[in-house]
């Protein structure tokens, strides 16, 4: 099998791994997995970082961390805010755990 | 540049398999935090390693930019209101597209630098990258624009804008060939100019409601890019972690599309043909019957089934919480009370879902359309807060209306009908709710936040 051809293999297998996995996705849920997947493709990071390692002025340099800036952004930043909204759907009700506390100290 | 050696090829392996279960995860509430954080870890994992075995010069400002990118990127994702998200979401992602067009510009700079005959394949994924990355930068730019109201979120429509367009692409079609058979750096940047350029073009005619739809499709745009890069730097993380955003985004637009009952290209071109959601968005003043907290609290109080349609409107008034105090007092009534969402509630496909969890709603208590929708018969009270062209019957009724032929709440088949509003202004698709004229239908005009803090009081007085 040529080189080019395993490549494509994997391409073709992960598309179809891409839509199986969101196929029955609830679309309660459509926003957090859109800034999920925005996070994902962050992993540009890794790209960002090997050119800008290989840079040999300073053009390419500059270039290059701007970026690894613009990476880590879409990267961190995404992650951190779908973490944030998710943490909102799984979020218990309070009361039952005051009502505990509030046990314990009386 | 060097070999990847094979303990990195596996932590990439592994990397992999953590986006794929990330995505999984994020299908449903139980398990998508821990998807989330999956994904995270494998990111972070596969980073790490390339500092590992690649002989890296610039260390030192590659950490600094990193830590740069890092602090701005969370505390963007920290502080953003969560009305704010669809802006926020595209942003990130037209960073992401910005950083891929970046690298493969860089990559093809070596490729020709080099010396070595660079590889056919490697230099198609190269011209494809830096059009896809400008265009998902400058298209998502222009987005976080138009929902962040930085500028007019109707479609923007100039003479001749089709041609440009359509020039545009070709020109981009022919550089891309040209870098293929003859690579050089200057026709590389020329093309990511013309990514720029038409980045801004197809965005600009889109209108406000259709936005959320870009949004998506710019994130499979990247996804793809990013993929691309990676056979570009024969990096398999790359390669699978941006097809599996490709595929899933593209499939997920498909979706968002669906359920508006429209086509993607309708959407991107539709204003380009002239039917476009831009509707007249004019105030009617044909009469209509409105009414006090307190009659309202009388309808709600003593109904069996009420449903809540929640719309933008709600979010922007900021009361999704007296929303939740007065169903939880409903609900202690024994009224059996469930949220109605439509799937382009919001400004983004389950935005509303984020909003509502924000405000404590149990996620139970939020029912798909699809699930409701043979509910309204039996149901004796719909309260439509904010919204309007979700249980617009035109969308069934009115062939040639903006919105006909897109799937809405049956709000006009339950028993009364009260809508929360602030003005008769149409909606989104600016265009007149006959439902607001029908005779089982109440209105209470005002702020949102205001209007429910009286009926949340009228009905605890009851």
């Amino acid at each position: 099998m040529s080189e080019a051809v395993v490549w494509l293999t994997i391409f073709v297998l992960s598309v179809f791994v891409g839509i199986e996995v969101i196929s029955k996705v609830s679309s309660t849920l459509h926003t957090p997995l859109m800034s999920g997947a925005n996070a994902i493709h962050g992993i540009i990071l890794l790209g960002a970082i090997l050119v800008t390692g290989y840079a040999e002025d300073t053009v390419q340099l500059v270039i290059g961390l701007v970026a690894v800036v613009l990476a880590t952004v879409n990267m961190v930043g995404g992650f951190v805010v779908t973490d944030r909204m998710l943490q909102m759907f799984t979020r218990k009700k309070p009361k039952p755990v005051k009502a505990e506390q509030n046990g314990a100290g009386l | 540049m060097s070999e990847t050696p094979v303990w990195a090829q596996l932590v990439y392996l592994a990397a992999a398999v953590l986006f794929i279960l990330a995505l999984k995860g994020l299908s449903s509430p139980k398990h998508a935090r821990m998807g989330n954080l999956l994904g995270a870890i494998g990111a972070v994992a596969a980073v790490v390693a390339v500092f590992f075995y690649a002989d890296l010069d610039n260390i030192i400002a590659i950490v600094v930019a990193i830590a740069i990118g890092s602090a701005a990127g969370a505390v963007g994702a920290r502080r953003v209101q969560m009305t704010q998200m669809p802006q926020l979401v595209a942003l990130f992602n037209g960073v992401g597209g910005g950083a891929a067009a970046l690298v493969a510009l860089l990559e093809l700079g070596n490729m020709t630098g080099a010396g070595e005959d660079p590889a056919g394949f490697a230099l198609v994924a190269t011209a494809f990258t830096i059009v896809i990355g400008s265009i998902t930068f400058s298209g998502s730019v222009i987005t976080f624009a138009k929902l962040q109201e930085l500028m007019t979120s109707r479609p923007v429509v100039f003479p001749g804008l089709p041609i440009v367009f359509a020039l545009g692409v070709i020109a981009a079609v022919v550089l891309s060939v040209l870098t293929v058979v003859e690579p050089m750096v200057t026709v590389g940047v020329v093309l990511s100019l013309l990514g720029l350029l038409i980045g801004v073009l197809l965005v600009l005619p889109v209108g406000g409601a259709d936005v959320p739809i870009v949004i998506s499709l710019l994130n499979a745009g990247t996804g793809l890019a990013v993929a691309a890069s990676g056979y570009i730097l024969e990096n398999t993380v790359l390669l699978v972690g941006g097809t599996l955003v490709g595929a899933s985004g593209t499939f997920l637009t498909l979706l968002m599309a669906a359920a508006m009952g429209r086509s993607v290209s309708n959407i991107l071109f539709g204003a380009l043909k002239g039917g476009s959601t831009l509707g007249a968005g004019v105030a009617s003043d044909r009469p209509v019957r409105s009414g006090g907290p307190e009659d309202i609290a009388i309808l709600l109080g003593y109904a069996n089934r009420v449903i809540i349609v929640p719309g933008y409107g709600l979010a922007v008034a900021q009361a999704q919480h007296t929303l939740r105090e007065l169903v939880d007092v409903l609900g202690e009534r024994g009224i059996h009370v469930d949220y109605a969402i439509h799937p382009v509630a919001g400004r983004m496909p389950g935005h509303m879902n984020v909003l509502l969890a924000e405000a404590q709603v149990p996620y139970e208590q939020l029912k798909e359309m699809d699930d409701i929708n043979a509910e309204f018969k039996q149901t004796d009270v719909v309260l439509v807060v904010g919204a309007n062209d979700v249980v617009n019957p035109a969308a069934k009724t009115t062939p040639g209306a903006p919105i006909y032929g897109m799937p809405i709440l049956n709000a006009d088949e339950a028993q009364q009908v009260v809508f929360m509003k602030r003005s008769m202004r149409p909606g989104f698709a600016g265009i007149e709710n006959e439902l607001l004229f029908d005779p089982k239908t109440t209105l209470l005009f005002g702020d949102a936040k205001d209007s429910l803090g009286k009926l949340l009081s009228a009905v605890k007085a009851l």
